[in-house]
């Protein structure tokens, strides 16, 4: 177990800059996710831990230990790639001793090694074939495998599940996740898939044009967003957000909604500490769908900061164990969980009550949270 | 099946329409082939007749002799380029040329296209443009400067001297290819095997080269068909014993002097043809394979 250190690291390629002034601190053990759309930078970060890639600027260190210079074969680490990258000539077994072969380890040892890691990922059996005779699931166990084998210092995945189909993906998702209870290694996870992010990290680093946006536990990401980003990409369906503006109600701040939907002054959601809401300020108002719901259902403790909001339904749309509805409150569409059984009809009238203790503040001007 | 019993008279018109239009490509393909084929049926016919036969009814006859003779004459004492020892030395100087030429020029082809594909660096796209500019250089270009070198190296009139010709020249060719097939292997492999403690070398000889026989058979043919019947090289910087079989196949339709032995000639020519033709006849499938195939499926 190994911490990894990241400091003020910046990567450009030519004059692009993909990744700006990135810090991140990992202690030994923990699982952290990079999570953010196609093309933030996250294999680019990945590459260089792995010293695959050079900074342009900054200081990665492994253990304490700088290695910035350090080649990648040196620095302890194995790697599984999004691709697999499994060597097409060779057989399962070599392709996992193949890096002990690189190593001069003594073949008894080998031996000892591939034993071990094969009864672990239940491969035993696909010792002999070739990558094109395995399985996609079987591909993604032995590119697994071939980083076990190391027992390195850390370990880096590059979206290692996004290959599977979905049902394969979740099964592959909670084994990872025993095995990183198991194993305790250090670990980055390179994914874009924000469920995965969620369930695997110990903590979640949500990257964006090239910035960390946001680097905390799933749970503060997921409930205190950092920004207008986070929130949206964090949760699916995503999160609402209502313009509104601050009034003051019975000597306190409350909120109007800026567009349509007459409603009584809402409760003001938690904000940081020492933040004063003034009359007037413009404020976005982010809601997730599962805290707004059908007013009929118990989701709202009695005395909690709630409110209720009518709108007309647009879409239903069934997932199974809920169902999402569209629903067009004043000049906005905002996305409600309802209960299958007491789903509403298109066009119909429904009441929504509003779980504002659970709901955040931004500032539409720098999308920060309040 | 019931449909299969429905009479359809356009279906009827259609297939004898595609069936004398395949005729049609199938007799002018014929006509062609023909075309081709007959030179090269007369020479091989030519080469068993007796000079008599020949002398009477011309070339382009019915045999009406038939002897294997003219083949040992031919091999073992035919006079040509300054000795009589026929043209089996000049057979070995090919094969002695072209068996290291091939080898030499397709192993840099192999590592140059290895560099130029998967250990980039700044420069290596316009070196790689340099490179392939040679596939377009016309060899009377570089005459004088082989010239040149080679009497800087005295290797004036020797077979080593052609051989490194051949491997410079062959570069261009063999590079292209290699790197534009390594092209297409996955980073990743490489990056994986990196990351497994491997170096240069060793992700070349465990990793690239196991999945290369493809584009190292297509490479090999097209370097030693290429060598082997290239004769402007051969000509112009070897003479007497050290010629390939090509130049001293030139000597003898040159000589001019006596009357022409056209059985053993033909004999000679086909001796000299013979070895590309063996290599297209076993390796020729593998060759249209390896062009039309990625690295990895
Ligand atoms: N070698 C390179 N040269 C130039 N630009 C590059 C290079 N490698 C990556 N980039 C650019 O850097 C950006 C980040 O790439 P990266 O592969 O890190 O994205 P990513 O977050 O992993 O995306 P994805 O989820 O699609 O894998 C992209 O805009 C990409 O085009
Ligand atoms: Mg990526």
């Amino acid at each position: 177990m190994a911490s990894l250190g990241i400091r003020g690291v910046t990567k450009r390629f030519g004059a692009l800059a993909v990744l700006e002034n990135i810090d991140l601190d990992v202690e030994p053990g923990e699982f952290i996710v990079l999570v953010g759309p196609s093309g933030c930078g996250k294999s680019t970060l990945l590459a260089m831990i792995a010293g695959l890639e050079t900074p342009s600027a900054g200081e990665i260190r492994i253990g304490g230990r700088v290695v910035n210079d350090v080649p990648p074969k040196d620095r302890d680490i194995a790697m599984v790639f999004q691709s697999y990258a499994l060597y097409p000539t060779m057989t399962v077994r070599q392709n996992i001793t193949f890096g002990m072969e690189s190593r001069r380890v003594p073949r008894a040892q080998q031996d000892a090694a591939v034993a071990r890691v094969a009864a672990l990922l239940q491969i035993e059996t696909l010792l002999r074939r070739r990558p094109a005779q395995l399985s996609g699931g079987q591909r993604q166990r032995v590119a697994m495998g071939r980083a076990l084998v190391r027992d390195p210092a850390l370990f880096l995945f590059d979206e290692p599940l996004s290959n599977l189909d979905a049902k394969l993906r979740i099964e592959m998702r909670t084994e990872i996740k025993k095995l990183h209870q198991r194993l305790g290694k250090t670990t980055v996870y390179v994914t874009h898939d924000q469920v995965e992010a969620m369930t695997l990290a110990s903590r979640i680093a949500v990257m964006h044009r090239g910035r960390v946006q946001q680097f905390d536990r799933p749970r503060i990401v997921y409930e205190r967003p950092a920004n207008m980003f986070v929130a949206g990409f964090m949760g699916a369906p995503a999160m609402n957000f209502l313009a509104a503006e601050v009034v003051i109600a019975d000597g306190r701040p409350a909120l109007v909604l800026s567009e349509g939907a007459k409603s009584a002054p809402l409760p003001v959601p938690p904000v940081g500490p020492g933040v004063m809401l003034r009359a007037g300020r413009r404020v976005v108002l982010g809601i997730r769908p599962e805290t707004l719901a059908d007013a009929a259902r118990p989701h709202l403790e009695p005395g909690s900061a709630h409110a209720v909001l009518d709108g007309i339904v647009e879409v239903v749309e069934p997932t199974g164990p809920e169902t999402m509805v569209v629903v067009r409150l004043g000049g906005r569409e905002v996305v409600a969980r309802f209960d299958p059984d007491a789903a509403p009809t298109v066009g119909e009238r429904v009441s929504l009550g509003v779980d504002l203790a659970k709901a955040c503040l931004f500032d539409p001007d720098s999308e920060r949270l309040i | 099946m019931a449909d299969l019993a429905v009479h359809d008279p356009l279906a009827g018109a259609g297939t004898w329409r595609r069936t004398r239009a395949r005729l049609g490509v199938h007799l002018a393909l014929g006509a062609f082939a023909l075309y081709y084929l007959v030179p090269f049926a007369v020479v091989v016919l030519n080469s068993f007749r007796s000079l008599d036969d020949i002398g009477r009814h011309g070339l382009l006859a019915i045999p009406t002799s038939f002897s294997v003779a003219h083949w040992a004459t031919t091999w073992n004492t035919l006079c040509v380029s300054g000795g009589c020892a026929g043209i089996a030395p000049f057979f070995w100087n090919s094969l002695e040329m072209a068996i290291p030429a091939t080898l030499i020029s397709t192993a840099f082809g192999a590592v140059n296209g290895y560099v130029l594909s998967k250990w980039r660096f700044p420069g290596s796209e316009a070196l790689f443009l340099l490179i392939t500019l040679g596939v377009f250089m016309p060899g009377q270009m570089v005459l004088l400067p082989w010239a040149i070198t080679l009497g800087h190296l005295g290797l004036s009139n020797s077979i080593a001297g052609l051989v490194l010709i051949h491997c410079v020249q062959g570069l261009s060719f063999t590079t292209l290819f290699c790197r534009n097939y390594y092209i297409n292997i996955p980073d990743e492999l490489i990056r994986a095997a990196r990351i497994d403690g491997a170096g240069f070398w060793r992700i070349f000889r465990r990793i690239v080269l196991p999945l290369s026989p493809p584009i190292l058979i297509v490479t090999v043919i097209w370097q030693f068909t290429g060598i082997w019947n290239e004769f402007l090289f051969g000509v112009t910087f070897s003479s007497g014993t050290h010629q390939p079989i090509t130049a001293a196949l030139i000597g003898l339709s040159a000589a001019g002097t006596s009357v022409h032995q056209y059985n053993v000639e033909s004999a000679a020519v086909l001796i000299g043809a013979a070895p590309p033709l063996l290599i297209y006849l076993l390796g020729g499938r593998y060759f249209v394979r390896g062009l039309t195939q990625g690295a990895v499926k």
